[in-house]
């Protein structure tokens, strides 16, 4: 029962965004403000709608509702609670109803912080938004139904992939998603101003939070995918070049551009129309990414539910959108004419290289991923593009970008001079040339991915640091500290953003410089060299977890004859799906990670053992996160917050009444 | 060949996830550290034929194994790095490389980055000077501007 009006309501949440897409639109066209006021009770009440059918399909889940196909194939009575909720969004129809469920959220707020927004161009962005959402009711319905039942139930379900039986993966896809979806907000802002015929200053100070909320939810969503992969797969990869990472990485890319370039619109009111077609190639992006992962149409790692008739709607979705809006981009953008002037070097220009830099990394990532596609369909050439590619063909661009973050962010306004902005920075400069000639004396290789790794975090984060005392103006050195906790949140967000990059950067140079790895096979009581430590396989014992059997190994590691960890490595069998996983064991610490595997029992008795010492691995995600908050506290900054607080004392009267 | 291209095109359909990957096992090792860092290098290079988007490196598929050995095989037999990726090409075609090669259209894959670069910044820089251009005639009269201008001032 509960299904059908899960169902049912599905249903409703389509009809409702039908009329919120035509009535508001007519409304705003004709200046009726009956008609436009329409879509805010719509946006909520398709929320509202499409939250109880979400809710439906996890009571399903949870109360193991075995007469639905889709809980039957993702499902088992013995699978952990957890997962069972989580299982919710664990299969493609779950996900694409966990879409839907985030496009109607952003939808819903956009109505309920609206309240400042001009009511015409609220009325038509609500209006797209909803168009987005027709579209993908219609392919959940008639394409990928969650609520399909079974005329005969049977007894227990399939069970879910092992491998996505984690907490890491369990609320990876969500923040994901409320990533790529939260882009929508920018296509919608950005379609809704070009039916307008008007960008301003107004416009992008409404578009940047959505995007930089969107960005920030990205970024801990790919952070998190990086991190379930280092544990799981077994040899601690945290990246890899997969078309799915791709799919997520691209409009992490452009709404980083995005995020810089509405600056400009806010600030200066220049690069409108480059801002706006940022704002469609984003979700343009996102919807690349959904096809590339719903279709299958590029083989990978992650494609778990793949079906070529879902793609073909995907992309005519795709198509829609994008050829849509870039027709109306194309007669409507010279209406969008700059205001402000600035000269060669200025802030502006660093803006704009910081937009050409991740633009064509972008792009990088986008050409390497279809290429074998194209290569097959047009050149009938059947080849792979991997990871040697991507590690050749992109950080270039992006070590670009990053040289010049803490020279860009000095520059002032309309004209800077070069060797002005640069002066603070001289001793920035000096110190991480410093840290990487120390780094390379230090190193006993022969990789210069280490040193520039170092050199590069180095000019990032103390040249954040040099950013955030410029703002303090002058003075005695303590009153200008006493200054810094007066600044703008949004000052703070970007040098913790710009920081948290230097630090990612440097995480990954480390780790794939100095990496120790040790494969061999160890029979009990033997003892190994990893690095600078001491390996000990000392037993190996069979256990049973919930719904697995396990073989566990014990582990030591010591070094100079101190024991540093008593490790766990395991591998795991699911009866239900006959599968096997392995579960590493990790001993985290600042300056490495002791990464231990073990693997199947030999011939000879012995296990096969790997090891390795992952030098400042956690850097990489604490990186990210350190980016993320900063994306955050900028978030947070008071013109926002003045925002909210206009529109709120101005309902207070009505609320008095 | 057509029987490989279908076992890629079914298994790249079946839903599932690639098995936690064990990668290079210890039984196949080289004795040799120096030739075994060769064979590992070179491993990461080829593509597992029957995986996602795997190398053999770090593949557990039996393809992979048999990849493997045959690259550890070749290297003792006295081969250098790229007469190995050689032979394994002709045998696999050019679909075994993750590194795609630098020969006829896969040119425009190489290309297209740093050409994307160089268009973006002619672009900006063609987009600052018309606008430096365009200011000044923006700030002069129209010659309609001009002649009422000219009757004001007589008055």
């Amino acid at each position: 029962m509960i299904t059908e009006l899960g169902h049912f309501a599905l249903v409703l949440a389509l009809a409702v965004a039908v009329v919120q897409t035509i009535i508001p639109l007519i409304g705003a066209h004709k200046g009726w403000p009956g008609w436009m006021a329409v879509a805010e009770p719509a946006a909520t009440a398709q929320f509202l709608l499409v939250a109880f059918s979400f809710g439906a399909l996890m009571w399903a889940f949870i109360t193991d509702d075995f007469s639905l196909k889709l809980v039957v194939e993702n499902s088992h009575t013995l699978k952990p609670m957890l997962y069972k909720v989580a299982g919710t969004w664990g299969n493609h129809e779950g996900s694409m109803l966990l879409w839907v469920l985030i496009l109607s959220l952003f939808g819903a707020t956009a109505a309920m912080f609206g309240g400042n927004l001009p009511p015409r161009l609220r009325a038509r962005v609500l209006a797209v938004q909803a168009s987005i959402g027709v579209a993908f009711y219609i392919f959940i319905l008639f394409t990928s139904n969650p609520f399909l039942r079974l005329a005969n139930p049977p007894l227990n379900g399939q069970g879910m992939n092992p491998l996505l039986q984690d907490p890491g993966l369990a609320f990876h896809p969500p923040f994901l998603y409320l990533g790529y979806v939260g882009l929508s907000m920018a296509f919608s802002f950005a379609v809704a101003a070009l039916i307008e015929g008007r960008v301003d200053a107004a416009w992008a100070r409404w578009v940047r939070p959505w995007t930089l909320a969107a960005w920030v939810f990205l970024t801990i969503g790919i952070a998190m995918g990086s991190w379930w992969s280092y544990y799981v797969l077994g040899w601690g990869g945290f990246w890899f070049w997969d078309p799915v990472e791709n799919a997520s990485l691209m409009p992490w890319l452009i709404a980083a551009a995005l995020v810089h370039s509405a600056i400009v619109v806010e600030k200066r009111e220049a690069l409108k129309s480059w801002t706006v077609l940022l704002a469609i190639l984003a979700f343009g992006f996102s919807l690349i990414g959904t096809f590339l992962v719903r279709s299958g149409v590029i083989t990978s790692v992650h494609a778990f539910a793949n079906d070529p008739r879902r793609g073909v709607y995907i992309l005519a979705i795709l198509g829609f959108f994008m050829g849509g809006s870039l027709t109306l981009y194309a007669a409507r953008a010279s209406a969008m004419a700059a205001k402000g002037v600035f000269s060669t070097v200025s802030r502006e220009t660093a803006l704009v290289m910081n937009n050409v830099l991740l633009a064509v990394s972008a792009f990088v990532v986008f050409i390497g991923t279809v290429w074998p596609l194209v290569a097959e369909l047009v050149f009938n050439r059947k080849l792979s593009v991997g990871p040697p590619f991507f590690n050749l063909a992109f950080p270039p661009f992006l070590i670009a970008a990053a040289l010049l973050i803490p020279l860009g962010s000095l520059m002032p306004w309309k004209r800077a001079r070069l060797g002005q902005s640069l002066r603070p920075l001289r001793g920035v400069l000096v110190l991480a040339v410093a840290i990487g000639a120390l780094v390379w004396a230090m190193q006993t290789g022969r990789t210069a991915l280490g040193p520039v790794g170092a050199a590069l975090g180095a000019w990032l984060v103390a040249g954040s640091a040099v950013d955030l005392l410029t703002r303090t103006g002058r003075g005695p050195i303590s009153t200008r500290l006493a200054r810094l906790t007066r600044l703008p949140r949004a000052e703070w967000g970007k040098a913790t953003a710009h920081a948290g990059m230097g630090i990612l950067i440097f995480g990954i140079c480390g780790v794939m410089a100095w990496q120790v790895e040790d494969i061999r096979i160890a029979k009990i009581g033997e003892s190994f060299p990893v690095g600078q430590f001491e390996v000990t396989l000392e037993g190996v014992h069979k256990a049973q977890g919930p719904n697995y059997e396990a073989t566990i190994a014990d582990m030591k590691v010591t070094q100079d004859g101190q024991t540093v960890a008593l490790l766990h490595p395991d591998k795991r069998f699911y009866p239900v799906a006959q599968m096997p996983t392995t579960q590493a064991a990790i001993q985290r610490s600042v300056m490495r990670d002791i990464y231990l595997v073990v693997g199947d029992k030999q011939a000879n008795g012995g296990y096969a053992v790997r090891s390795y010492i992952k030098p400042f691995a956690d850097w990489m995600w604490a990186g990210a996160l350190i980016m993320a908050f900063g994306g955050f506290l900028s978030l947070t900054d008071r013109r926002y917050r003045i925002a909210v607080g206009a529109r709120k004392s101005a309902a207070t009267p009505v609320a008095a009444e | 060949m057509m029987r490989r291209l279908a076992l890629v095109v079914a298994l790249g359909l079946t839903p599932m996830l690639a098995a936690p990957a064990h990668a290079v096992q210890p039984s196949e090792m080289l004795a040799d550290p120096v030739l075994e860092a060769r064979a590992r290098d070179i491993s990461a290079g080829l593509r597992c034929l029957v995986c996602r988007n795997e190398s053999i490196d770090e593949s557990d598929a039996s393809l992979a194994h048999d990849l493997r050995v045959l690259v550890r095989q070749r290297l003792l037999a006295g081969d250098t790095n790229q007469q190995v990726v050689k032979y394994i090409v002709a045998r696999y075609g050019e679909f075994v490389l993750l590194k795609p090669t630098t020969t006829g259209a896969n040119l425009i894959l190489w290309a297209s980055g740093p050409a994307m670069f160089l268009a973006g910044l002619g672009l900006f820089a063609l987009t600052l000077r018309r606008r430096k251009k365009g200011d000044p005639a923006q700030a002069k009269l129209t010659a309609e501007d001009e002649a009422r201008l000219a009757t004001i001032l007589k008055e």
